[in-house]
Protein backbone atom coordinates (compact mmCIF):
# COMPACT_ATOMS: atom_id res chain seq x y z
CA UNK A 1 0.00 0.00 0.00
CA UNK A 2 1.26 3.43 -0.82
CA UNK A 3 1.16 6.28 1.65
CA UNK A 4 -1.76 7.82 -0.26
CA UNK A 5 -3.80 4.64 0.10
CA UNK A 6 -3.12 4.40 3.82
CA UNK A 7 -4.19 8.02 4.23
CA UNK A 8 -7.28 7.40 2.11
CA UNK A 9 -8.44 4.48 4.25
CA UNK A 10 -7.63 6.27 7.49
CA UNK A 11 -9.60 9.39 6.57
CA UNK A 12 -12.45 7.37 5.07
CA UNK A 13 -12.76 5.45 8.32
CA UNK A 14 -12.87 8.66 10.31
CA UNK A 15 -15.41 10.08 7.85
CA UNK A 16 -17.70 7.09 8.33
CA UNK A 17 -17.41 7.30 12.12
CA UNK A 18 -18.26 11.01 11.94
CA UNK A 19 -21.21 10.36 9.64
CA UNK A 20 -22.56 7.73 12.03
CA UNK A 21 -22.06 10.23 14.82
CA UNK A 22 -24.28 12.75 13.01
CA UNK A 23 -27.31 10.45 13.22
CA UNK A 24 -26.63 8.84 16.59
CA UNK A 25 -25.62 11.86 18.67
CA UNK A 26 -28.33 12.75 21.17
CA UNK A 27 -27.45 16.39 21.42
CA UNK A 28 -28.21 18.32 18.19
CA UNK A 29 -25.15 20.54 18.70
CA UNK A 30 -22.93 17.47 18.88
CA UNK A 31 -24.60 16.14 15.72
CA UNK A 32 -23.87 19.40 13.90
CA UNK A 33 -20.24 19.24 15.04
CA UNK A 34 -19.94 15.67 13.78
CA UNK A 35 -21.22 16.95 10.44
CA UNK A 36 -18.50 19.64 10.42
CA UNK A 37 -15.94 16.93 11.12
CA UNK A 38 -17.35 14.83 8.28
CA UNK A 39 -17.03 17.80 5.90
CA UNK A 40 -13.42 18.24 6.92
CA UNK A 41 -12.63 14.61 6.23
CA UNK A 42 -14.31 14.61 2.85
CA UNK A 43 -12.33 17.75 1.99
CA UNK A 44 -9.16 15.83 2.82
CA UNK A 45 -10.28 12.96 0.57
CA UNK A 46 -10.68 15.47 -2.25
CA UNK A 47 -7.22 16.83 -1.51
CA UNK A 48 -5.84 13.31 -1.89
CA UNK A 49 -7.44 13.24 -5.35
CA UNK A 50 -5.65 16.52 -6.19
CA UNK A 51 -8.94 18.41 -6.35
CA UNK A 52 -7.61 21.13 -4.07
CA UNK A 53 -10.02 23.80 -5.27
CA UNK A 54 -13.09 21.71 -4.45
CA UNK A 55 -11.58 20.66 -1.12
CA UNK A 56 -10.84 24.21 -0.01
CA UNK A 57 -14.18 25.54 -1.23
CA UNK A 58 -15.97 22.77 0.66
CA UNK A 59 -14.30 23.91 3.86
CA UNK A 60 -14.84 27.58 3.03
CA UNK A 61 -18.54 27.32 2.20
CA UNK A 62 -19.84 24.46 4.28
CA UNK A 63 -17.59 24.54 7.33
CA UNK A 64 -16.97 28.29 7.36
CA UNK A 65 -20.40 29.63 6.55
CA UNK A 66 -23.26 27.12 6.30
CA UNK A 67 -22.47 25.14 9.42
CA UNK A 68 -21.75 28.26 11.47
CA UNK A 69 -25.27 29.52 10.73
CA UNK A 70 -26.61 26.04 11.35
CA UNK A 71 -24.95 25.88 14.76
CA UNK A 72 -26.18 29.38 15.42
CA UNK A 73 -29.77 28.21 15.02
CA UNK A 74 -29.38 24.81 16.66
CA UNK A 75 -27.76 26.29 19.76
CA UNK A 76 -30.66 28.68 20.29
CA UNK A 77 -33.35 26.06 19.84
CA UNK A 78 -34.57 24.30 22.92
CA UNK A 79 -35.29 20.98 21.29
CA UNK A 80 -37.48 18.48 23.09
CA UNK A 81 -35.92 15.15 22.16
CA UNK A 82 -38.82 13.00 23.31
CA UNK A 83 -41.19 14.93 21.06
CA UNK A 84 -38.84 14.53 18.13
CA UNK A 85 -38.83 10.77 18.51
CA UNK A 86 -42.60 10.45 18.48
CA UNK A 87 -42.84 10.16 14.71
CA UNK A 88 -40.13 7.54 14.52
CA UNK A 89 -42.32 4.47 13.87
CA UNK A 90 -44.60 6.40 11.52
CA UNK A 91 -41.79 7.50 9.25
CA UNK A 92 -39.66 4.36 9.63
CA UNK A 93 -40.95 2.61 6.43
CA UNK A 94 -40.14 5.67 4.30
CA UNK A 95 -36.71 5.89 5.88
CA UNK A 96 -36.01 2.23 5.23
CA UNK A 97 -36.99 2.60 1.56
CA UNK A 98 -34.64 5.57 1.09
CA UNK A 99 -31.82 3.79 2.91
CA UNK A 100 -32.31 0.72 0.71
CA UNK A 101 -32.22 2.90 -2.42
CA UNK A 102 -28.91 4.46 -1.37
CA UNK A 103 -27.43 1.02 -0.57
CA UNK A 104 -28.52 -0.27 -4.00
CA UNK A 105 -27.01 2.73 -5.75
CA UNK A 106 -23.65 2.39 -3.99
CA UNK A 107 -23.74 -1.38 -4.54
CA UNK A 108 -24.35 -0.93 -8.25
CA UNK A 109 -21.36 1.39 -8.54
CA UNK A 110 -19.16 -1.22 -6.86
CA UNK A 111 -20.68 -3.91 -9.11
CA UNK A 112 -20.00 -1.91 -12.29
CA UNK A 113 -16.42 -1.34 -11.24
CA UNK A 114 -16.02 -5.05 -10.60
CA UNK A 115 -17.11 -5.83 -14.19
CA UNK A 116 -13.99 -4.09 -15.37
CA UNK A 117 -15.89 -1.40 -17.23
CA UNK A 118 -13.94 1.82 -17.23
CA UNK A 119 -16.80 3.94 -15.92
CA UNK A 120 -14.60 6.06 -13.70
CA UNK A 121 -11.13 6.23 -15.26
CA UNK A 122 -8.14 6.34 -12.96
CA UNK A 123 -7.42 9.77 -11.63
CA UNK A 124 -5.06 11.69 -13.82
CA UNK A 125 -2.35 13.20 -11.70
CA UNK A 126 -1.50 16.64 -12.96
CA UNK A 127 1.90 17.59 -14.30
CA UNK A 128 4.14 20.06 -12.49
CA UNK A 129 2.52 23.50 -12.54
CA UNK A 130 -0.93 22.11 -13.26
CA UNK A 131 -3.58 24.25 -11.65
CA UNK A 132 -6.85 22.63 -10.74
CA UNK A 133 -8.40 26.02 -10.06
CA UNK A 134 -7.51 27.45 -13.49
CA UNK A 135 -8.96 24.42 -15.30
CA UNK A 136 -12.20 24.57 -13.36
CA UNK A 137 -12.50 28.28 -14.01
CA UNK A 138 -11.92 27.87 -17.73
CA UNK A 139 -14.59 25.20 -17.99
CA UNK A 140 -17.10 27.13 -15.90
CA UNK A 141 -16.74 30.34 -17.89
CA UNK A 142 -16.63 28.80 -21.36
CA UNK A 143 -18.28 25.43 -21.79
CA UNK A 144 -20.66 25.55 -18.84
CA UNK A 145 -21.33 29.28 -18.84
CA UNK A 146 -25.13 29.03 -19.15
CA UNK A 147 -25.67 26.40 -16.43
CA UNK A 148 -23.32 28.41 -14.23
CA UNK A 149 -25.26 31.64 -14.80
CA UNK A 150 -28.55 29.82 -14.29
CA UNK A 151 -27.35 28.54 -10.92
CA UNK A 152 -26.31 32.06 -10.01
CA UNK A 153 -29.74 33.46 -10.94
CA UNK A 154 -31.38 30.71 -8.91
CA UNK A 155 -29.31 31.65 -5.87
CA UNK A 156 -30.14 35.32 -6.36
CA UNK A 157 -33.80 34.40 -6.47
CA UNK A 158 -33.43 32.52 -3.20
CA UNK A 159 -31.74 35.53 -1.60
CA UNK A 160 -34.47 37.91 -2.75
CA UNK A 161 -37.15 35.48 -1.56
CA UNK A 162 -35.54 35.06 1.85
CA UNK A 163 -35.19 38.79 2.32
CA UNK A 164 -38.74 39.54 1.20
CA UNK A 165 -40.05 36.91 3.62
CA UNK A 166 -38.33 38.50 6.60
CA UNK A 167 -38.66 42.17 5.61
CA UNK A 168 -41.80 43.39 7.24
CA UNK A 169 -42.51 46.59 9.05
CA UNK A 170 -44.12 45.88 12.34
CA UNK A 171 -45.96 48.75 13.92
CA UNK A 172 -45.37 49.82 17.47
CA UNK A 173 -41.74 48.71 17.51
CA UNK A 174 -39.10 51.20 18.47
CA UNK A 175 -36.07 50.85 16.25
CA UNK A 176 -33.10 53.06 15.60
CA UNK A 177 -32.48 54.51 12.17
CA UNK A 178 -28.70 54.24 12.09
CA UNK A 179 -28.35 56.13 8.82
CA UNK A 180 -30.11 59.09 10.42
CA UNK A 181 -27.99 58.74 13.55
CA UNK A 182 -24.75 58.66 11.64
CA UNK A 183 -25.61 61.60 9.43
CA UNK A 184 -26.36 63.89 12.36
CA UNK A 185 -24.20 67.00 12.51
CA UNK A 186 -23.40 68.97 15.60
CA UNK A 187 -25.40 72.00 14.45
CA UNK A 188 -28.59 69.90 14.31
CA UNK A 189 -28.38 69.19 18.00
CA UNK A 190 -26.79 72.17 19.60
CA UNK A 191 -27.00 75.87 18.96
CA UNK A 192 -24.01 77.90 19.94
CA UNK A 193 -24.97 81.40 20.94
CA UNK A 194 -22.42 84.15 20.86
CA UNK A 195 -22.82 86.56 23.71
CA UNK A 196 -20.76 88.75 25.91
CA UNK A 197 -19.32 87.29 29.08
CA UNK A 198 -20.72 90.18 31.08
CA UNK A 199 -23.80 92.29 30.73
CA UNK A 200 -23.64 96.00 31.01
CA UNK A 201 -25.22 97.21 34.18
CA UNK B 1 6.20 21.63 -3.16
CA UNK B 2 9.34 20.77 -5.08
CA UNK B 3 11.06 18.55 -2.52
CA UNK B 4 13.68 19.44 0.03
CA UNK B 5 16.46 21.98 -0.35
CA UNK B 6 19.84 20.37 -1.05
CA UNK B 7 21.42 20.98 2.34
CA UNK B 8 18.42 19.45 4.11
CA UNK B 9 18.51 16.40 1.84
CA UNK B 10 22.21 15.81 2.56
CA UNK B 11 21.70 16.38 6.28
CA UNK B 12 18.86 13.85 6.48
CA UNK B 13 20.25 11.35 3.96
CA UNK B 14 20.27 8.53 6.52
CA UNK B 15 16.45 8.51 6.56
CA UNK B 16 14.14 6.96 3.94
CA UNK B 17 12.68 9.40 1.41
CA UNK B 18 9.24 9.80 2.92
CA UNK B 19 10.63 10.28 6.44
CA UNK B 20 13.00 13.00 5.19
CA UNK B 21 10.09 15.14 4.07
CA UNK B 22 8.20 14.61 7.31
CA UNK B 23 11.20 15.46 9.49
CA UNK B 24 12.17 18.51 7.40
CA UNK B 25 8.73 20.03 7.24
CA UNK B 26 8.17 19.18 10.89
CA UNK B 27 11.28 21.15 11.85
CA UNK B 28 10.33 24.06 9.57
CA UNK B 29 6.82 24.14 11.00
CA UNK B 30 8.21 24.11 14.54
CA UNK B 31 10.56 27.02 13.83
CA UNK B 32 7.71 28.97 12.23
CA UNK B 33 5.44 28.15 15.17
CA UNK B 34 7.96 29.37 17.73
CA UNK B 35 8.65 32.56 15.76
CA UNK B 36 4.96 33.38 15.50
CA UNK B 37 4.38 32.72 19.19
CA UNK B 38 7.36 34.86 20.18
CA UNK B 39 6.16 37.69 17.93
CA UNK B 40 2.77 37.40 19.55
CA UNK B 41 4.33 37.51 23.04
CA UNK B 42 6.17 40.73 22.33
CA UNK B 43 3.11 42.13 20.59
CA UNK B 44 1.24 41.97 23.91
CA UNK B 45 4.03 44.00 25.49
CA UNK B 46 4.07 46.44 22.57
CA UNK B 47 0.32 46.85 22.88
CA UNK B 48 0.50 47.76 26.54
CA UNK B 49 3.42 50.14 26.05
CA UNK B 50 1.92 51.82 22.96
CA UNK B 51 -1.51 52.27 24.48
CA UNK B 52 0.13 53.42 27.68
CA UNK B 53 2.02 56.06 25.78
CA UNK B 54 -1.10 57.17 23.87
CA UNK B 55 -2.95 57.51 27.17
CA UNK B 56 -0.04 59.42 28.76
CA UNK B 57 1.00 56.74 31.23
CA UNK B 58 3.96 54.40 31.38
CA UNK B 59 2.73 50.84 31.00
CA UNK B 60 4.60 47.74 32.21
CA UNK B 61 8.32 48.56 32.58
CA UNK B 62 9.41 46.56 35.64
CA UNK B 63 10.27 43.05 34.40
CA UNK B 64 13.67 43.12 32.76
CA UNK B 65 15.00 46.04 30.72
CA UNK B 66 12.08 48.40 30.02
CA UNK B 67 9.60 45.60 30.70
CA UNK B 68 11.01 43.31 28.01
CA UNK B 69 10.41 40.27 30.23
CA UNK B 70 6.75 41.11 30.88
CA UNK B 71 5.30 38.55 28.39
CA UNK B 72 7.18 35.73 30.12
CA UNK B 73 6.01 36.87 33.53
CA UNK B 74 2.42 36.87 32.19
CA UNK B 75 2.80 33.37 30.78
CA UNK B 76 4.22 32.12 34.08
CA UNK B 77 1.35 33.67 35.99
CA UNK B 78 -1.24 32.05 33.73
CA UNK B 79 0.58 28.71 33.81
CA UNK B 80 0.41 28.35 37.57
CA UNK B 81 -3.25 29.29 37.75
CA UNK B 82 -5.87 26.61 37.98
CA UNK B 83 -7.95 25.81 34.90
CA UNK B 84 -11.51 25.66 36.20
CA UNK B 85 -14.00 23.62 34.20
CA UNK B 86 -17.56 24.63 35.14
CA UNK B 87 -19.42 21.64 36.53
CA UNK B 88 -22.41 21.93 34.18
CA UNK B 89 -20.38 22.56 31.06
CA UNK B 90 -19.89 20.26 28.12
CA UNK B 91 -16.40 19.24 29.22
CA UNK B 92 -14.93 17.85 26.03
CA UNK B 93 -16.00 20.83 23.94
CA UNK B 94 -14.97 23.22 26.70
CA UNK B 95 -11.40 21.94 26.48
CA UNK B 96 -11.47 21.59 22.70
CA UNK B 97 -12.71 25.13 21.96
CA UNK B 98 -9.46 27.05 22.69
CA UNK B 99 -7.55 24.64 20.46
CA UNK B 100 -10.06 25.11 17.65
CA UNK B 101 -9.44 28.85 17.89
CA UNK B 102 -5.64 28.53 17.86
CA UNK B 103 -4.97 25.75 15.33
CA UNK B 104 -6.48 27.45 12.22
CA UNK B 105 -4.71 30.70 13.17
CA UNK B 106 -1.34 28.93 13.17
CA UNK B 107 -2.03 26.70 10.14
CA UNK B 108 -2.53 29.73 7.90
CA UNK B 109 1.13 30.69 8.28
CA UNK B 110 2.08 27.70 6.14
CA UNK B 111 1.23 29.50 2.89
CA UNK B 112 2.64 32.90 3.88
CA UNK B 113 5.50 34.02 1.58
CA UNK B 114 8.02 35.14 4.19
CA UNK B 115 10.93 36.27 2.04
CA UNK B 116 11.79 36.01 -1.66
CA UNK B 117 11.53 32.40 -2.72
CA UNK B 118 10.54 31.01 0.64
CA UNK B 119 7.12 29.69 1.55
CA UNK B 120 6.65 26.62 3.74
CA UNK B 121 3.92 25.27 1.44
CA UNK B 122 3.76 27.06 -1.91
CA UNK B 123 0.29 25.97 -3.01
CA UNK B 124 -1.66 27.29 -5.98
CA UNK B 125 -4.85 28.15 -4.14
CA UNK B 126 -3.09 29.80 -1.19
CA UNK B 127 -5.56 32.66 -0.90
CA UNK B 128 -8.54 30.30 -0.77
CA UNK B 129 -6.73 28.19 1.82
CA UNK B 130 -6.33 31.25 4.02
CA UNK B 131 -9.99 32.23 3.60
CA UNK B 132 -11.10 28.69 4.45
CA UNK B 133 -8.98 28.47 7.58
CA UNK B 134 -9.80 31.91 8.93
CA UNK B 135 -13.48 31.13 8.50
CA UNK B 136 -13.00 27.88 10.43
CA UNK B 137 -11.52 29.87 13.31
CA UNK B 138 -14.96 31.04 14.39
CA UNK B 139 -15.76 27.58 15.77
CA UNK B 140 -13.44 28.08 18.72
CA UNK B 141 -15.41 31.16 19.79
CA UNK B 142 -18.86 29.67 19.20
CA UNK B 143 -18.09 26.41 20.97
CA UNK B 144 -16.43 28.17 23.88
CA UNK B 145 -19.57 30.21 24.39
CA UNK B 146 -21.90 27.27 24.10
CA UNK B 147 -19.88 24.70 26.07
CA UNK B 148 -19.45 26.98 29.08
CA UNK B 149 -23.21 26.87 29.69
CA UNK B 150 -23.31 30.49 30.82
CA UNK B 151 -25.60 33.11 29.37
CA UNK B 152 -22.92 35.77 29.07
CA UNK B 153 -20.60 33.41 27.27
CA UNK B 154 -23.46 32.34 25.03
CA UNK B 155 -24.39 35.92 24.15
CA UNK B 156 -20.75 36.53 23.23
CA UNK B 157 -20.73 33.46 21.03
CA UNK B 158 -23.89 34.52 19.20
CA UNK B 159 -22.45 37.96 18.57
CA UNK B 160 -19.21 36.43 17.35
CA UNK B 161 -20.97 34.11 14.92
CA UNK B 162 -23.08 36.87 13.37
CA UNK B 163 -20.21 39.35 13.20
CA UNK B 164 -17.68 36.98 11.69
CA UNK B 165 -20.06 35.68 9.02
CA UNK B 166 -20.96 39.25 8.06
CA UNK B 167 -17.41 40.52 7.72
CA UNK B 168 -16.09 37.39 6.04
CA UNK B 169 -18.22 38.16 3.00
CA UNK B 170 -16.86 41.69 2.70
CA UNK B 171 -13.34 40.33 3.17
CA UNK B 172 -13.88 37.69 0.50
CA UNK B 173 -15.14 40.27 -1.99
CA UNK B 174 -12.20 42.56 -1.25
CA UNK B 175 -9.90 39.65 -2.05
CA UNK B 176 -11.76 39.00 -5.31
CA UNK B 177 -10.49 42.41 -6.37
CA UNK B 178 -6.93 41.44 -5.44
CA UNK B 179 -7.22 38.19 -7.39
CA UNK B 180 -8.55 40.08 -10.42
CA UNK B 181 -5.59 42.43 -10.27
CA UNK B 182 -2.95 39.75 -9.73
CA UNK B 183 -4.49 37.02 -11.87
CA UNK B 184 -3.47 34.37 -9.37
CA UNK B 185 -4.50 32.77 -6.10
CA UNK B 186 -0.90 32.09 -5.14
CA UNK B 187 0.38 34.58 -2.56
CA UNK B 188 3.89 34.62 -4.03
CA UNK B 189 2.53 35.50 -7.46
CA UNK B 190 0.29 38.19 -5.95
CA UNK B 191 3.44 39.81 -4.52
CA UNK B 192 5.27 39.41 -7.83
CA UNK B 193 2.44 41.20 -9.62
CA UNK B 194 3.17 44.31 -7.51
CA UNK B 195 6.82 44.69 -8.56
CA UNK B 196 8.07 48.14 -9.48
CA UNK B 197 8.27 50.17 -6.30
CA UNK B 198 5.85 51.91 -4.01
CA UNK B 199 3.58 53.25 -6.74
CA UNK B 200 2.79 49.88 -8.28
CA UNK B 201 1.37 48.42 -5.07
CA UNK B 202 -2.25 47.37 -5.41
CA UNK B 203 -3.61 49.70 -2.79
CA UNK B 204 -3.42 52.69 -5.12
CA UNK B 205 -5.85 51.02 -7.48
CA UNK B 206 -7.83 49.10 -4.88
CA UNK B 207 -8.01 51.75 -2.17
CA UNK B 208 -11.67 51.08 -1.21
CA UNK B 209 -10.99 47.35 -1.14
CA UNK B 210 -7.93 47.92 1.04
CA UNK B 211 -9.95 49.94 3.54
CA UNK B 212 -12.73 47.34 3.55
CA UNK B 213 -10.25 44.50 3.95
CA UNK B 214 -8.33 46.03 6.81
CA UNK B 215 -11.38 47.19 8.75
CA UNK B 216 -13.04 43.81 8.21
CA UNK B 217 -9.81 42.26 9.45
CA UNK B 218 -10.08 44.28 12.65
CA UNK B 219 -13.69 43.10 12.99
CA UNK B 220 -12.76 39.47 12.26
CA UNK B 221 -10.17 39.41 15.02
CA UNK B 222 -12.73 40.91 17.43
CA UNK B 223 -10.46 43.80 18.26
CA UNK B 224 -11.61 47.20 19.44
CA UNK B 225 -13.65 49.06 18.22
CA UNK B 226 -15.44 45.87 17.08
CA UNK B 227 -14.97 43.89 20.29
CA UNK B 228 -18.62 43.55 21.25
CA UNK B 229 -17.89 39.82 21.38
CA UNK B 230 -16.03 40.46 24.59
CA UNK B 231 -17.75 43.70 25.51
CA UNK B 232 -16.63 43.99 29.13
CA UNK B 233 -19.22 46.57 30.05
CA UNK B 234 -22.16 44.55 28.67
CA UNK B 235 -21.43 40.84 28.87
CA UNK B 236 -18.46 40.71 31.25
CA UNK B 237 -15.90 39.07 28.96
CA UNK B 238 -18.09 37.37 26.38
CA UNK B 239 -17.22 33.93 25.16
CA UNK B 240 -14.21 33.35 27.43
CA UNK B 241 -15.79 34.48 30.68
CA UNK B 242 -15.58 30.96 32.14
CA UNK B 243 -12.00 30.31 31.08
CA UNK B 244 -9.03 30.67 33.38
CA UNK B 245 -5.32 30.01 33.37
CA UNK B 246 -3.78 28.55 30.23
CA UNK B 247 -7.15 27.85 28.59
CA UNK B 248 -7.76 31.60 28.63
CA UNK B 249 -4.21 32.24 27.46
CA UNK B 250 -4.78 30.07 24.39
CA UNK B 251 -7.69 32.30 23.31
CA UNK B 252 -5.48 35.28 23.90
CA UNK B 253 -2.70 33.78 21.78
CA UNK B 254 -5.19 32.98 18.99
CA UNK B 255 -6.44 36.57 18.95
CA UNK B 256 -2.96 38.04 18.69
CA UNK B 257 -1.78 35.50 16.12
CA UNK B 258 -4.82 36.45 14.04
CA UNK B 259 -3.88 40.13 14.37
CA UNK B 260 -0.38 39.41 13.06
CA UNK B 261 -1.91 37.32 10.31
CA UNK B 262 -4.29 40.05 9.15
CA UNK B 263 -1.44 42.56 9.17
CA UNK B 264 0.77 40.22 7.16
CA UNK B 265 -2.02 39.50 4.67
CA UNK B 266 -2.78 43.20 4.22
CA UNK B 267 0.92 43.72 3.52
CA UNK B 268 0.93 40.88 0.98
CA UNK B 269 -2.29 41.75 -0.81
CA UNK B 270 -2.07 45.53 -0.97
CA UNK B 271 1.49 46.56 -0.08
CA UNK B 272 3.72 44.14 -1.95
CA UNK B 273 4.77 41.82 0.91
CA UNK B 274 8.55 41.51 0.96
CA UNK B 275 9.09 43.87 -1.98
CA UNK B 276 11.08 47.01 -1.32
CA UNK B 277 9.11 50.27 -1.66
CA UNK B 278 12.22 51.80 -3.28
CA UNK B 279 12.49 49.22 -6.02
CA UNK B 280 13.90 50.64 -9.25
CA UNK B 281 15.32 53.78 -7.61
CA UNK B 282 18.85 54.64 -8.76
CA UNK B 283 20.70 54.09 -5.46
CA UNK B 284 24.50 54.18 -5.25
CA UNK B 285 25.94 50.69 -5.00
CA UNK B 286 26.50 50.79 -1.22
CA UNK B 287 22.77 51.53 -0.80
CA UNK B 288 21.59 49.02 -3.41
CA UNK B 289 20.20 46.76 -0.68
CA UNK B 290 17.50 49.35 -0.14
CA UNK B 291 15.95 48.45 -3.49
CA UNK B 292 16.23 44.68 -3.07
CA UNK B 293 13.30 42.62 -1.79
CA UNK B 294 13.97 41.37 1.71
CA UNK B 295 12.26 39.99 4.79
CA UNK B 296 12.91 43.28 6.58
CA UNK B 297 10.41 45.11 4.34
CA UNK B 298 7.76 42.53 5.12
CA UNK B 299 8.55 42.89 8.81
CA UNK B 300 8.28 46.69 8.68
CA UNK B 301 4.94 46.55 6.85
CA UNK B 302 3.53 44.04 9.33
CA UNK B 303 4.72 46.21 12.21
CA UNK B 304 3.01 49.26 10.74
CA UNK B 305 -0.37 47.49 10.45
CA UNK B 306 0.00 46.01 13.92
CA UNK B 307 0.60 49.51 15.20
CA UNK B 308 -2.62 50.56 13.47
CA UNK B 309 -4.47 47.81 15.36
CA UNK B 310 -3.20 49.20 18.66
CA UNK B 311 -3.84 52.77 17.55
CA UNK B 312 -7.49 51.97 16.67
CA UNK B 313 -7.97 50.38 20.05
CA UNK B 314 -6.73 53.44 21.86
CA UNK B 315 -8.66 55.88 19.67
CA UNK B 316 -12.18 54.65 18.91
CA UNK B 317 -15.04 53.95 21.30
CA UNK B 318 -16.75 50.59 20.88
CA UNK B 319 -19.36 50.27 18.14
CA UNK B 320 -22.91 49.43 19.05
CA UNK B 321 -23.92 45.98 17.87
CA UNK B 322 -26.52 47.08 15.28
CA UNK B 323 -24.02 49.60 13.90
CA UNK B 324 -21.53 46.81 13.34
CA UNK B 325 -24.09 44.76 11.44
CA UNK B 326 -25.07 47.77 9.32
CA UNK B 327 -21.45 48.58 8.49
CA UNK B 328 -20.74 45.01 7.44
CA UNK B 329 -23.83 44.26 5.38
CA UNK B 330 -25.02 47.62 4.10
CA UNK B 331 -21.81 49.56 3.64
CA UNK B 332 -18.84 47.28 3.04
CA UNK B 333 -20.45 44.69 0.79
CA UNK B 334 -21.95 47.29 -1.63
CA UNK B 335 -18.64 49.18 -1.67
CA UNK B 336 -16.72 46.04 -2.64
CA UNK B 337 -19.27 45.10 -5.30
CA UNK B 338 -19.10 48.54 -6.89
CA UNK B 339 -15.33 48.56 -6.86
CA UNK B 340 -15.10 45.10 -8.41
CA UNK B 341 -17.28 46.47 -11.22
CA UNK B 342 -15.03 49.53 -11.54
CA UNK B 343 -12.03 47.26 -11.65
CA UNK B 344 -13.67 45.32 -14.47
CA UNK B 345 -13.98 48.60 -16.38
CA UNK B 346 -10.28 49.33 -15.70
CA UNK B 347 -9.50 45.95 -17.13
CA UNK B 348 -11.60 46.39 -20.25
CA UNK B 349 -10.21 49.83 -21.03
CA UNK B 350 -6.65 48.81 -20.12
CA UNK B 351 -6.26 51.32 -17.33
CA UNK B 352 -3.85 50.47 -14.56
CA UNK B 353 -0.55 48.67 -14.48
CA UNK B 354 -1.87 45.10 -14.55
CA UNK B 355 -4.08 45.52 -17.61
CA UNK B 356 -1.21 44.85 -20.03
CA UNK B 357 -1.46 41.14 -19.35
Amino acid sequence: MTLTEILFYAFSAVLIVAAVGVITARNPVHAALFLVFAFFNSAILWLLMEAEFLAIVLVLVYVGAVMVLFLFVVMMLDINLAQMREGFTRYAPLGIVIAALVVIEIGSVVWVKQLGVDAAPALATGAEGYSNTRDLGELLYTKYLYPFELAAVLLLLAIVAAISLTMRQRRGVKTQDIAAQVSVRAKDRIRLVKMDAEKDA
Amino acid sequence: MSGLPDFAASLLSFLPDWAQAIVWYGVVALILFISVILTMAFLTLAERRVIGSIQARIGPNRVGWNGIGQPFADVLKLLVKEVIVPSSSSKFLFVLAPLLALIPALCTWAVMPLWPGFTVADINAGLLYILALTSAGVYGVILAGWAANSKYAFLGAMRAAAQMVAYEIAMGFALVGVVMAAGSLNLGEIIDAQRGGFFSYFFWWLLPLFVVYFVSGVAETNRAPFDVVEGESEIVAGFHVEYSGMAFAVFFVAEYVNMILISALTAVFFFGGWLSPFEGYPFPSWLAWLAAPHFIWFFLKISFFLFCFLWFRATFPRYRYDQIMRLGWKVFIPVTLVWIFVEGLFWIYKIGPWAVA
